[in-house]
Protein backbone atom coordinates (compact mmCIF):
# COMPACT_ATOMS: atom_id res chain seq x y z
CA UNK A 1 0.00 0.00 0.00
CA UNK A 2 1.25 3.39 -0.36
CA UNK A 3 1.45 5.78 2.15
CA UNK A 4 1.92 9.87 1.90
CA UNK A 5 3.56 10.23 5.43
CA UNK A 6 3.00 14.03 6.72
CA UNK A 7 6.85 15.15 8.23
CA UNK A 8 6.99 19.25 8.28
CA UNK A 9 10.30 19.14 9.63
CA UNK A 10 12.90 21.52 9.21
CA UNK A 11 15.45 20.03 6.55
CA UNK A 12 18.34 22.09 8.89
CA UNK A 13 16.55 20.96 12.00
CA UNK A 14 20.06 19.63 13.69
CA UNK A 15 22.09 22.54 12.94
CA UNK A 16 19.21 24.92 14.06
CA UNK A 17 18.99 23.29 17.65
CA UNK A 18 22.74 23.17 17.82
CA UNK A 19 22.36 27.08 17.35
CA UNK A 20 19.95 27.38 19.53
CA UNK A 21 21.75 25.41 22.44
CA UNK A 22 25.06 27.31 21.52
CA UNK A 23 23.05 30.33 22.10
CA UNK A 24 21.61 30.18 25.10
CA UNK A 25 25.27 28.80 26.30
CA UNK A 26 26.67 32.42 24.96
CA UNK A 27 23.91 34.54 26.43
CA UNK A 28 24.67 32.43 29.85
CA UNK A 29 28.24 33.28 29.55
CA UNK A 30 27.74 37.16 28.48
CA UNK A 31 29.56 36.62 25.44
CA UNK A 32 28.09 39.08 22.56
CA UNK A 33 28.48 36.73 19.18
CA UNK A 34 29.23 38.34 15.73
CA UNK A 35 29.11 36.62 12.61
CA UNK A 36 30.58 38.25 9.82
CA UNK A 37 29.52 36.55 6.13
CA UNK A 38 30.69 38.53 3.18
CA UNK A 39 32.66 37.42 -0.28
CA UNK A 40 36.08 36.43 -0.42
CA UNK A 41 38.31 39.54 -0.53
CA UNK A 42 35.38 42.15 0.73
CA UNK A 43 38.20 42.63 4.01
CA UNK A 44 36.01 40.29 6.88
CA UNK A 45 39.66 39.75 8.25
CA UNK A 46 41.23 43.12 8.34
CA UNK A 47 37.75 44.89 9.18
CA UNK A 48 37.83 42.38 12.21
CA UNK A 49 41.32 42.67 12.87
CA UNK A 50 41.14 46.40 13.58
CA UNK A 51 37.72 45.59 15.89
CA UNK A 52 39.85 43.27 17.98
CA UNK A 53 42.54 45.66 18.40
CA UNK A 54 39.90 47.94 18.96
CA UNK A 55 37.64 46.56 21.30
CA UNK A 56 40.91 45.08 23.17
CA UNK A 57 42.05 49.19 23.72
CA UNK A 58 38.53 49.45 25.30
CA UNK A 59 39.56 46.89 28.02
CA UNK A 60 36.51 44.28 26.32
CA UNK A 61 37.88 40.23 26.11
CA UNK A 62 37.73 39.15 22.68
CA UNK A 63 38.07 36.14 20.63
CA UNK A 64 37.61 35.23 17.45
CA UNK A 65 37.01 31.83 14.86
CA UNK A 66 38.13 31.71 11.74
CA UNK A 67 36.58 29.81 9.00
CA UNK A 68 38.85 28.98 5.67
CA UNK A 69 38.65 26.15 2.95
CA UNK A 70 42.15 25.34 3.36
CA UNK A 71 44.57 27.77 4.92
CA UNK A 72 45.28 29.58 8.72
CA UNK A 73 46.76 32.76 6.99
CA UNK A 74 43.49 34.78 8.31
CA UNK A 75 44.11 33.30 11.91
CA UNK A 76 47.48 34.82 12.05
CA UNK A 77 46.59 37.75 10.69
CA UNK A 78 43.67 38.16 13.18
CA UNK A 79 46.48 36.69 15.95
CA UNK A 80 48.35 39.42 15.20
CA UNK A 81 45.90 41.47 17.18
CA UNK A 82 46.57 39.77 20.41
CA UNK A 83 43.40 38.42 20.72
CA UNK A 84 43.08 34.07 21.04
CA UNK A 85 41.90 33.22 17.70
CA UNK A 86 40.99 29.74 16.57
CA UNK A 87 41.30 28.60 12.51
CA UNK A 88 37.69 26.29 11.21
CA UNK A 89 39.42 24.48 8.32
CA UNK A 90 36.21 23.27 6.15
CA UNK A 91 38.27 21.37 3.92
CA UNK A 92 36.15 22.30 0.93
CA UNK A 93 32.98 22.92 3.08
CA UNK A 94 31.29 26.52 1.31
CA UNK A 95 30.04 27.46 5.04
CA UNK A 96 30.06 26.81 8.46
CA UNK A 97 27.80 25.01 10.60
CA UNK A 98 26.71 25.39 14.31
CA UNK A 99 28.46 21.95 15.10
CA UNK A 100 31.51 23.32 14.37
CA UNK A 101 31.78 26.43 16.40
CA UNK A 102 30.77 24.22 19.22
CA UNK A 103 33.95 21.73 18.04
CA UNK A 104 35.83 24.94 18.23
CA UNK A 105 35.30 26.38 21.36
CA UNK A 106 36.72 23.52 23.25
CA UNK A 107 38.51 24.59 26.04
CA UNK A 108 37.93 28.24 25.62
CA UNK A 109 36.24 29.76 29.03
CA UNK A 110 33.43 31.55 27.77
CA UNK A 111 32.76 33.17 30.69
CA UNK A 112 35.83 35.28 30.88
CA UNK A 113 34.89 36.97 26.97
CA UNK A 114 32.72 39.85 25.86
CA UNK A 115 32.58 39.38 22.52
CA UNK A 116 33.10 36.08 20.16
CA UNK A 117 33.74 37.07 16.54
CA UNK A 118 33.06 34.40 14.00
CA UNK A 119 34.36 35.31 10.07
CA UNK A 120 32.53 32.87 8.15
CA UNK A 121 34.24 31.23 4.51
CA UNK A 122 34.06 33.54 2.16
CA UNK A 123 30.62 32.95 0.38
CA UNK A 124 27.48 35.31 0.08
CA UNK A 125 25.35 31.90 -0.75
CA UNK A 126 25.91 29.36 1.60
CA UNK A 127 26.23 30.29 4.81
CA UNK A 128 23.02 32.29 5.11
CA UNK A 129 21.18 29.18 5.63
CA UNK A 130 23.55 28.22 8.73
CA UNK A 131 22.64 30.06 12.05
CA UNK A 132 25.88 29.84 14.45
CA UNK A 133 24.14 30.74 17.02
CA UNK A 134 25.45 34.51 16.76
CA UNK A 135 23.48 37.70 18.16
CA UNK A 136 24.35 39.50 15.36
CA UNK A 137 24.69 38.80 11.79
CA UNK A 138 26.87 40.82 9.71
CA UNK A 139 26.84 40.87 6.02
CA UNK A 140 30.17 42.80 4.84
CA UNK A 141 30.25 44.47 0.97
CA UNK A 142 32.94 46.61 0.03
CA UNK A 143 32.74 49.50 -2.97
CA UNK A 144 34.35 47.33 -5.48
CA UNK A 145 32.03 44.64 -5.37
CA UNK A 146 29.27 46.82 -7.40
CA UNK A 147 26.13 48.63 -5.86
CA UNK A 148 24.03 45.79 -7.08
CA UNK A 149 25.36 42.88 -5.02
CA UNK A 150 22.14 43.01 -2.37
CA UNK A 151 19.86 42.19 -5.44
CA UNK A 152 22.01 39.44 -6.23
CA UNK A 153 22.35 37.66 -3.42
CA UNK A 154 18.79 38.84 -1.42
CA UNK A 155 18.84 36.02 1.05
CA UNK A 156 22.25 36.72 3.34
CA UNK A 157 21.16 40.32 3.00
CA UNK A 158 17.36 39.69 3.84
CA UNK A 159 18.85 37.26 6.81
CA UNK A 160 21.35 39.86 8.23
CA UNK A 161 21.11 42.31 11.66
CA UNK A 162 23.33 44.90 9.73
CA UNK A 163 25.19 45.64 7.01
CA UNK A 164 28.74 46.82 6.44
CA UNK A 165 30.02 48.40 3.73
CA UNK A 166 33.57 48.61 3.55
CA UNK A 167 36.45 49.93 1.62
CA UNK A 168 34.93 52.76 1.59
CA UNK A 169 38.77 55.07 1.25
CA UNK A 170 38.24 53.68 -2.39
CA UNK A 171 35.01 54.90 -2.74
CA UNK A 172 35.80 57.72 -4.91
CA UNK A 173 38.32 55.97 -7.12
CA UNK A 174 35.16 53.29 -7.97
CA UNK A 175 32.88 55.64 -8.75
CA UNK A 176 30.97 54.51 -6.25
CA UNK A 177 27.57 55.38 -5.41
CA UNK A 178 26.31 55.23 -2.06
CA UNK A 179 22.45 56.22 -2.57
CA UNK A 180 22.39 53.24 -5.32
CA UNK A 181 23.97 50.90 -2.64
CA UNK A 182 21.16 51.58 -0.07
CA UNK A 183 18.76 51.57 -2.65
CA UNK A 184 19.64 47.92 -3.21
CA UNK A 185 20.16 46.71 0.46
CA UNK A 186 17.00 48.28 1.25
CA UNK A 187 14.50 46.67 -1.93
CA UNK A 188 15.95 43.36 -0.07
CA UNK A 189 15.97 43.69 3.17
CA UNK A 190 14.33 47.18 4.04
CA UNK A 191 15.30 49.18 6.51
CA UNK A 192 18.39 47.54 7.11
CA UNK A 193 20.63 49.37 9.01
CA UNK A 194 24.16 50.06 7.20
CA UNK A 195 27.99 50.89 8.48
CA UNK A 196 30.08 53.26 6.38
CA UNK A 197 33.42 51.49 6.85
CA UNK A 198 37.22 51.72 5.65
CA UNK A 199 39.72 49.44 7.93
CA UNK A 200 42.58 51.02 6.61
CA UNK A 201 41.58 54.50 7.57
CA UNK A 202 39.60 53.84 10.69
CA UNK A 203 36.35 55.31 9.10
CA UNK A 204 33.13 53.97 10.89
CA UNK A 205 35.15 52.37 13.62
CA UNK A 206 33.99 54.26 16.59
CA UNK A 207 30.05 53.96 15.33
CA UNK A 208 30.64 50.44 15.03
CA UNK A 209 32.38 50.07 18.53
CA UNK A 210 29.32 51.74 20.12
CA UNK A 211 26.81 49.68 18.25
CA UNK A 212 28.20 46.10 19.69
CA UNK A 213 28.62 47.84 22.90
CA UNK A 214 24.83 49.08 22.76
CA UNK A 215 23.97 45.73 21.43
CA UNK A 216 25.67 43.76 23.99
CA UNK A 217 24.32 45.59 27.42
CA UNK A 218 20.98 45.26 25.45
CA UNK A 219 21.29 41.25 24.92
CA UNK A 220 23.02 41.26 28.54
CA UNK A 221 19.60 43.57 30.19
CA UNK A 222 17.38 40.74 28.72
CA UNK A 223 19.32 38.26 30.34
CA UNK A 224 19.81 39.35 33.39
CA UNK A 225 15.46 40.62 33.67
CA UNK B 1 26.92 25.22 -3.56
CA UNK B 2 25.93 24.04 -0.66
CA UNK B 3 22.54 21.96 -1.35
CA UNK B 4 24.73 18.56 -1.18
CA UNK B 5 24.35 19.21 2.32
CA UNK B 6 20.75 20.20 2.42
CA UNK B 7 19.98 16.85 0.34
CA UNK B 8 21.76 14.70 3.13
CA UNK B 9 19.67 17.05 5.63
CA UNK B 10 16.31 15.73 3.43
CA UNK B 11 17.49 12.00 3.73
CA UNK B 12 18.45 12.08 7.22
CA UNK B 13 15.07 13.36 8.41
CA UNK B 14 13.31 10.78 5.93
CA UNK B 15 15.35 8.06 7.35
CA UNK B 16 14.93 9.30 10.95
CA UNK B 17 11.32 9.24 10.63
CA UNK B 18 11.15 6.01 8.45
CA UNK B 19 12.74 4.29 11.30
CA UNK B 20 12.39 0.42 11.17
CA UNK B 21 9.54 0.63 9.25
CA UNK B 22 10.01 -1.74 6.04
CA UNK B 23 8.95 -0.49 2.72
CA UNK B 24 10.32 2.09 -0.16
CA UNK B 25 10.37 5.65 -0.52
CA UNK B 26 8.63 7.05 -3.78
CA UNK B 27 9.00 10.44 -3.25
CA UNK B 28 9.86 12.94 -0.71
CA UNK B 29 7.89 16.57 -1.25
CA UNK B 30 9.74 19.50 0.30
CA UNK B 31 8.62 23.15 0.54
CA UNK B 32 11.73 25.51 -0.42
CA UNK B 33 11.06 29.64 0.22
CA UNK B 34 12.22 32.03 -2.67
CA UNK B 35 14.32 33.34 0.71
CA UNK B 36 15.97 29.98 1.84
CA UNK B 37 18.68 30.19 -0.02
CA UNK B 38 18.23 27.13 -2.30
CA UNK B 39 18.64 26.54 -5.69
CA UNK B 40 15.78 23.95 -6.89
CA UNK B 41 17.48 22.61 -9.63
CA UNK B 42 21.11 22.20 -8.05
CA UNK B 43 19.31 20.43 -5.09
CA UNK B 44 17.01 17.96 -7.75
CA UNK B 45 21.03 17.01 -8.68
CA UNK B 46 22.24 16.59 -5.42
CA UNK B 47 19.48 14.50 -4.31
CA UNK B 48 19.82 12.41 -6.67
CA UNK B 49 23.85 12.05 -5.15
CA UNK B 50 23.07 12.02 -1.62
CA UNK B 51 20.11 9.30 -1.92
CA UNK B 52 22.39 6.63 -3.88
CA UNK B 53 22.72 3.76 -1.17
CA UNK B 54 20.44 5.20 1.19
CA UNK B 55 16.52 3.71 1.61
CA UNK B 56 15.75 6.86 -0.25
CA UNK B 57 17.39 5.86 -3.54
CA UNK B 58 15.20 5.72 -6.73
CA UNK B 59 12.74 8.68 -4.95
CA UNK B 60 11.93 11.35 -6.74
CA UNK B 61 12.35 14.51 -5.09
CA UNK B 62 8.85 17.21 -5.25
CA UNK B 63 9.40 20.93 -4.36
CA UNK B 64 6.93 23.44 -3.72
CA UNK B 65 8.38 27.18 -4.28
CA UNK B 66 6.98 29.68 -1.55
CA UNK B 67 6.79 32.89 -2.71
CA UNK B 68 7.69 35.45 -0.62
CA UNK B 69 4.57 37.00 1.65
CA UNK B 70 5.19 40.09 3.90
CA UNK B 71 2.47 41.77 6.54
CA UNK B 72 1.44 44.88 5.51
CA UNK B 73 0.83 46.89 7.86
CA UNK B 74 -1.41 49.60 6.08
CA UNK B 75 -3.68 46.57 4.60
CA UNK B 76 -3.62 44.57 8.08
CA UNK B 77 -2.85 41.73 5.79
CA UNK B 78 -0.26 39.30 4.53
CA UNK B 79 0.36 39.74 1.06
CA UNK B 80 2.52 38.53 -1.72
CA UNK B 81 4.29 40.77 -3.54
CA UNK B 82 4.71 39.65 -7.34
CA UNK B 83 8.34 38.49 -8.31
CA UNK B 84 10.68 39.55 -8.84
CA UNK B 85 11.60 39.48 -5.40
CA UNK B 86 10.61 42.58 -3.84
CA UNK B 87 8.73 43.93 -0.07
CA UNK B 88 6.38 46.09 -1.43
CA UNK B 89 2.65 45.43 -0.49
CA UNK B 90 1.15 44.82 -3.89
CA UNK B 91 -2.17 46.53 -3.05
CA UNK B 92 -1.02 49.83 -1.48
CA UNK B 93 2.76 50.24 -1.79
CA UNK B 94 3.97 50.14 1.40
CA UNK B 95 7.02 48.49 2.41
CA UNK B 96 8.09 45.99 5.22
CA UNK B 97 10.00 43.86 5.65
CA UNK B 98 7.87 41.91 8.28
CA UNK B 99 8.58 38.58 6.12
CA UNK B 100 5.65 36.00 6.69
CA UNK B 101 6.46 33.24 4.21
CA UNK B 102 9.71 32.76 2.11
CA UNK B 103 12.19 31.44 4.13
CA UNK B 104 11.29 27.73 4.35
CA UNK B 105 13.24 24.54 3.84
CA UNK B 106 10.79 21.79 5.37
CA UNK B 107 10.73 18.16 4.37
CA UNK B 108 6.57 18.09 3.66
CA UNK B 109 5.87 14.50 3.84
CA UNK B 110 7.05 11.76 1.84
CA UNK B 111 5.34 8.52 0.33
CA UNK B 112 5.91 5.08 0.65
CA UNK B 113 4.95 1.57 -0.36
CA UNK B 114 5.07 -1.20 2.29
CA UNK B 115 4.39 -3.65 0.02
CA UNK B 116 7.17 -3.33 -2.76
CA UNK B 117 7.43 -7.28 -3.28
CA UNK B 118 4.32 -7.61 -5.05
CA UNK B 119 5.84 -4.99 -7.77
CA UNK B 120 6.23 -6.79 -11.04
CA UNK B 121 4.61 -9.60 -9.26
N1 LIG C 1 41.90 49.98 0.46
C1 LIG C 1 41.46 49.11 1.37
N2 LIG C 1 41.79 47.82 1.27
C2 LIG C 1 41.33 46.97 2.20
C3 LIG C 1 40.51 47.40 3.28
N3 LIG C 1 40.21 46.31 4.03
C4 LIG C 1 40.80 45.26 3.44
N4 LIG C 1 41.49 45.64 2.34
C5 LIG C 1 42.26 44.79 1.43
O1 LIG C 1 41.40 43.92 0.72
C6 LIG C 1 41.98 42.63 0.55
C7 LIG C 1 41.09 41.57 1.13
O2 LIG C 1 40.94 41.78 2.53
P1 LIG C 1 40.64 40.60 3.56
O3 LIG C 1 40.52 41.21 4.89
O4 LIG C 1 41.62 39.51 3.39
O5 LIG C 1 39.22 40.13 3.00
P2 LIG C 1 38.35 38.81 3.38
O6 LIG C 1 38.61 37.79 2.31
O7 LIG C 1 36.92 39.27 3.34
O8 LIG C 1 38.77 38.35 4.74
C8 LIG C 1 43.34 42.70 1.23
O9 LIG C 1 44.33 42.96 0.25
C9 LIG C 1 43.19 43.85 2.18
O10 LIG C 1 44.41 44.48 2.47
C10 LIG C 1 40.21 48.79 3.38
O11 LIG C 1 39.51 49.26 4.28
N5 LIG C 1 40.69 49.60 2.39
MG1 LIG D 1 39.40 36.51 5.46
ZN1 LIG E 1 -0.71 47.10 1.71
Amino acid sequence: MTRIVELRAGVLKKNDELARALRSRMQQAGVFTVNLVSSPGTGKTEFLKQTLIALREQGYRVAALVGDLETENDANRLAESGAPVRQILTHGLCHLEAAMIGDHLEGWALDALDFLFIENVGNLVCPSSYDLGEALRVVLLSVTEGEDKPRKYPTIFNSADLAIVTKMDLAAACEFDADAATASIHSVRPGLPILWTSARRGTGMSEWLELLATRRDATRTVAAG
Amino acid sequence: MHELSIAHGIVDTVSTALGDTPGVVRDVSIAVGALSGVVPDALHFCFEIATADTRLSGATLSIEQVPVAIWCPTCAAVVEPPPPLSFRCPVCNTVSGDVRRGRELDVLSYTFDDEPALEGA
